[in-house]
Order: structure tokens, then sequence, then C-alpha cells
């Protein structure tokens, strides 16, 4: 549904963007993931025609932005960062100014307004001015407008950010609840957002995609993807080098009780065991499966070891994205 | 239609914008007295012997310079710094489509404001018998400067964020425009610059077709030449906004 090929930006000497291409279907949601400055909000802004590529463009269901700007534009919804809207109007008022634009009049575009305004749940504050509301509420008004002619593209710039717990969860619900219909496409930082909404992760650093995949995939290029963690009750002497003797095992990790704090229970020192990662042609056996074997073997062999738990770790998205926008230097 | 529809809703909201906050009460309360102080008092309406309003007149250009920038100077700065441009151009609507919803909707406000003025045309006609068509013809051409002025506001909010900025700068100019025919301006330039150029910035001037409207000549050419200006800095405004959309 949206087709964004080779977009580049150039502001004088910088060049914010650089051949950013990617796809996204309906039913996708698309976490547009980097840190500040790497270019998500200028890629946005040109898929949605408010800034003009340098080269490159996005078409919106078959509409050039660049050649048709008029018909794509009535194709997506757009939620600028810290979502900006008129301090002065009513909501109301400005959900109709936003309806007529949209092209809806008389009778519909009254029902059309007060479907959006239940949708969002706005109807409590409906004729208070915005700039009188609290940044949730505005956030929640800004988000109607870009429902408001329910698009079946959908362009979300930080949709969460400065929001409480409860109206982040909100806004994750209403995103997750339409997008089997849509094609969403959200910027971010919030990694445990990436997890609880997105479909798949494009990662961009400098202006370049560096990543492209689905949050599980990702996870899988971390470090600590496939390492075994061992809870044990006490440490006996030999259990770290046994450990670290497996050649499955590239590195053992010990932390002491303090490091992990939980909540409830007898604090316990955890001991992680990272794989070494499997190599075509390698005479040992390596990777994740086999480390988990190893240990699993090891633990039977020595009854001596007091094992509270044990468990394989997925990896950690947070770890990857640090390993690719981190600059080396 | 669309465009049309589009136009109509931005002129709406505009306008909505300005009775919404208490700007526009200030600016009528404001023009409307002073413009009445100017005409009676410093004018001398009372002891001139004649029922005309070429004292009212002659105050709207000093009066435009103050109040036109002010009114037009949250047009665009204000969408810039609140970052509402952003949504405003997204839509399906072309920048040529905002702008003369805009420009529209300030030309009317402003135009509310002088009609305001009518009870002194009513003392004119109560006190004597002045000319309809001076009248009429003065009308006419103060709401072309005004939108003149206006055409210039717009430009300079397009290129700032700062309301203050835009402001001043559209003041200048407008000052600049007023006053580019005025002997004291003219006699700067004649000293360095050739014959042709100071008399072809003298043309440029606002006061020479602001003043044949008074006299009630409505001449083709004073028509062309407002309209020309407004065209051009509504289409600068464009090439501004075109250019220049995030800053």
């Amino acid at each position: 549904m949206l087709a964004v090929k080779r977009l580049e930006k150039t502001f004088g000497l910088i060049r914010a963007v650089r051949d950013v291409s990617f796809q996204v279907a309906q039913g996708e949601v698309l976490g547009f993931l980097g840190p500040n400055g790497a270019g998500k909000t200028t890629t946005m802004r040109m898929i949605t025609g408010f800034l003009p590529p340098t080269a490159g463009t996005a078409i919106i269901m078959g509409h050039d932005i660049i050649h048709e700007p008029i018909s794509a534009k009535k194709l997506i919804g757009y939620l600028p960062e810290n979502a900006p809207v008129y301090a002065d109007m009513t909501v109301w008022n400005y959900l109709g100014f936003i309806a007529e634009i949209r092209g809806f009049i008389g009778r519909v575009r009254v029902e059309r307004v007060q479907q959006t305004i239940e949708t969002c749940r706005l109807d409590t504050v409906k004729h208070q001015a915005i700039g009188t509301l609290s940044k949730g509420y505005k956030q929640r008004v800004c988000f109607a407008q870009t429902l408001l002619h329910d698009p079946p593209v959908l362009i979300m710039d930080e949709p969460t950010d400065g929001l409480d717990p409860n109206q982040k969860h909100i806004v994750r619900t209403m995103i997750r609840n339409m997008a089997a219909r849509k094609a969403i496409v959200i910027s971010t930082h919030i990694l445990e957002e990436v997890e609880a909404i997105c479909t798949r992760v494009i990662i961009i650093r400098d202006g370049s995609i560096v990543a492209n995949a689905s949050p599980t995939e990702l996870k899988a290029k971390s470090r600590a993807h496939g390492a075994v963690e061992l809870t044990v009750k006490s440490a006996p002497g030999d259990l770290v080098a046994k450990l670290e003797r497996l050649t499955s095992a590239a590195r053992v990790e010990v932390y002491p009780p303090q490091a992990a704090p939980k909540a409830t229970g007898v604090q316990m020192p955890r001991v992680v065991v990272y794989p070494r990662p499997s190599a075509a042609g390698a005479a040992i056996a390596a990777g994740p499966a086999q480390l988990a074997t190893d240990i699993l073997a090891l633990v039977k062999a020595n009854p001596g070891w007091d094992l509270a738990a044990m468990k394989t770790l997925e990896g950690r998205l947070d770890d990857v994205f640090r390993e690719l926008t981190e600059s080396k230097n | 239609m669309d465009s049309i529809r589009n136009t109509k809703a931005i002129i709406k909201r505009e306008l909505a914008s300005y009775f919404e906050s208490p700007v526009a009460y200030v600016f009528m309360v404001v023009f409307l007295m002073l413009i009445g102080f100017l005409t009676f008092f410093v004018s001398r309406f009372y002891e001139s012997g004649q029922a005309d309003l070429r004292g009212f007149f002659f105050w709207h250009p000093w009066m435009f310079l103050i109040l036109v920038p002010a009114a037009a100077m949250r047009l665009w700065a204000e969408e810039r710094r609140a970052g509402t441009i952003e949504i405003l151009l997204t839509l399906p609507v072309t920048v040529t489509q905002v702008i003369l919803g805009k420009f529209l909707a300030a030309w009317i406000f402003i135009g509310l404001i002088v009609a305001l003025t009518f009870p002194i045309v009513l003392t004119t006609v109560y006190l004597g018998a002045p000319d309809r068509g001076a009248i009429i013809g003065g009308y006419i051409g103060s709401l072309l400067l005004a939108g003149a002025y206006l055409a210039v506001g717009m430009l300079t909010s397009a290129l700032t964020r700062n309301q203050v900025i835009s402001f001043v700068l559209s003041l200048v100019i407008c000052l600049f425009l007023l006053l580019a025919g005025w002997p004291p301006v003219t006699d700067l330039m004649v000293r360095w610059a050739p014959e042709w150029l100071v008399r072809g910035v003298a043309a440029f001037s606002f006061m020479p077709h602001y003043e044949a409207f008074q006299k009630g000549v409505l001449d083709l050419r004073d028509f062309a030449y407002y309209f020309s200006v407004m065209i051009f800095m509504l289409f600068g405004t464009h090439l501004v906004l075109e250019n220049r959309k995030a800053a």
C-alpha cells in the first residue's frame, strides 16, 4: 500500500536521508527506529508531502506524492511529532474544520466528527478549547484528526511521546485494533512499544537503513540470543569452570545477587552462558541449540549443583539497537 | 469545486480564530477610537467648515501601517511556531488554496473594521452634502490599500516563525512603499541614482494611487496597480512556503 522509493534529502551540506526504500503492506505495523536526528521525522515528512525530497518518491496506493499530491494526501492520516493542533479552537470546531477539508459536508460531516470523537474518547471535552486540555487529550485530538477520514495509510511520528503509561496503553490498543485494515508506520524510540505492536522494524542511522526485519529476527541478532541463564542457590566451585570448558560456550558471566534485584523471594546469583556462534564447516558443534543440550547434559552429570531455574534467553532489542546505531569510535 | 470548498473552509477557520481570541475586539476598538480622534480632533473636522471625508481618509494609510501588519503577522508565523503548518500542508489542499483562504479571511477582517467607521460617514451626510463618489471611491481605495499591505504582511509572515520580526519587516516595507514617491525620499535618491530609477521607485508608491481614489476617480490603472502588488506578494509567499516549509 505504501512504497517508499530511494528517498534522499539534503539540507545544505547535510545528507539527512540517504537512499531510503521500503514497502508497507496492509496489516503491517512498521516500527521506524533510530536515534534522535537519524532522519525519521524527515523521512515521514517526505512521505506525507510536507517536505519535497531531494530525490526519490513515495507511492501511496498507486499515487505518487510528488506528482499527484492531492490524491495521495487523501489516503494518508498523519500524526506529526508533538501533536500540533490549533490551541484556540474547540475540539469540535477543529475536527469540523478537518472534516470539511477532507471533503465531508452537511450531516455526514457532523456524524463523522461525532463518530471520531467517540472513537477517540473525547466526548467529555468536545466543547473545550484545545489549548486548555492536558497533553494526553491534545495528543488524542491530533490522533482523531489523523483517523477522521479512515485513511488506509497511517504515518505517526512518536504517537506516545510524553504520555503517561495509561494513555500509552490506550493509544497502543487503538493502533493494534485498526492494524489489520491499514498500513501503519510509527516512529518511536521506545523499544517495548515496538515489541508490543510492530510486525516489522526498520532501524535507521545517519539517514540510512541499517536493519529491516521482524522484531523476533532482530532479537536473534542480539549477543544474548540463545544464551542460557542458570539461577543457582549456591555456586559450587567447579560450576563456572566446567561451563567454561564447554566447546559450545563462548563466555560465562556470573552476576552476584545484588546485580539482579528481585522483588520477591531469596536473591540468588545468576550465571549466564553465551553461545559460541555456529560457523559453517567448523569441526565442533556450536550454536544456541547445541549450548542448551550441552548444559543440560552437564547439569545431569553433576547432581551436586543446586539449581533453582534454567532458561534460554531470547535476546534483547535494545542490545541490537545499540549495536546498530552506536558509532564505533 | 474542491478548491472553492477548501478555500472557504480555510477562510472560516481563520476568521473564527480572529474572533475566538480577544485580538479582533482589541483591534476594532483601538482602530475606531484612533480614527475618530484623528479625524475629528487632529484633522479639525468641525472647524474646516466643509462636510467631506478628506481628513478621515487621510489617516487610513498611517493607521493601516500598524493595524494591517499586526493582523497579518500571525497568519504563517504562528503556524510555523506551533507546528500546525505540518498538518495544514499535509491535508489534501494546495498551497495556493491555503494562501488565498488566509489572505481573504484577513482582508474580510480588516474590511469589517473599516466598515464599522460608518458613523463618521453618517455624521458627514447629516452635516452637509458630501460628494458621494468621493466617499465610495475613498472606501474602495482604502480597502485596496489594506489588501496591498496585507499581501506584504503575508509574505513577511511566511518568512519567519517570529511574529515580531514579521510585524517590523512588513511595517518597514509598507512604510517604504508609502513614502517612495514622497519628495524627502526621492531627494535622497536624486543625488546618486539615475533619473529613471528615481521615477521607477516613485511609481511603486502606494500614495498617488490612493489619492486618485479619494477624489472619486476609479481608474483601471489604479486597480491594476493594487492587484498586481497583491498578486506579486502572494506569489512570493507561495515561493517562500514551497521552499522552506519546515523552517
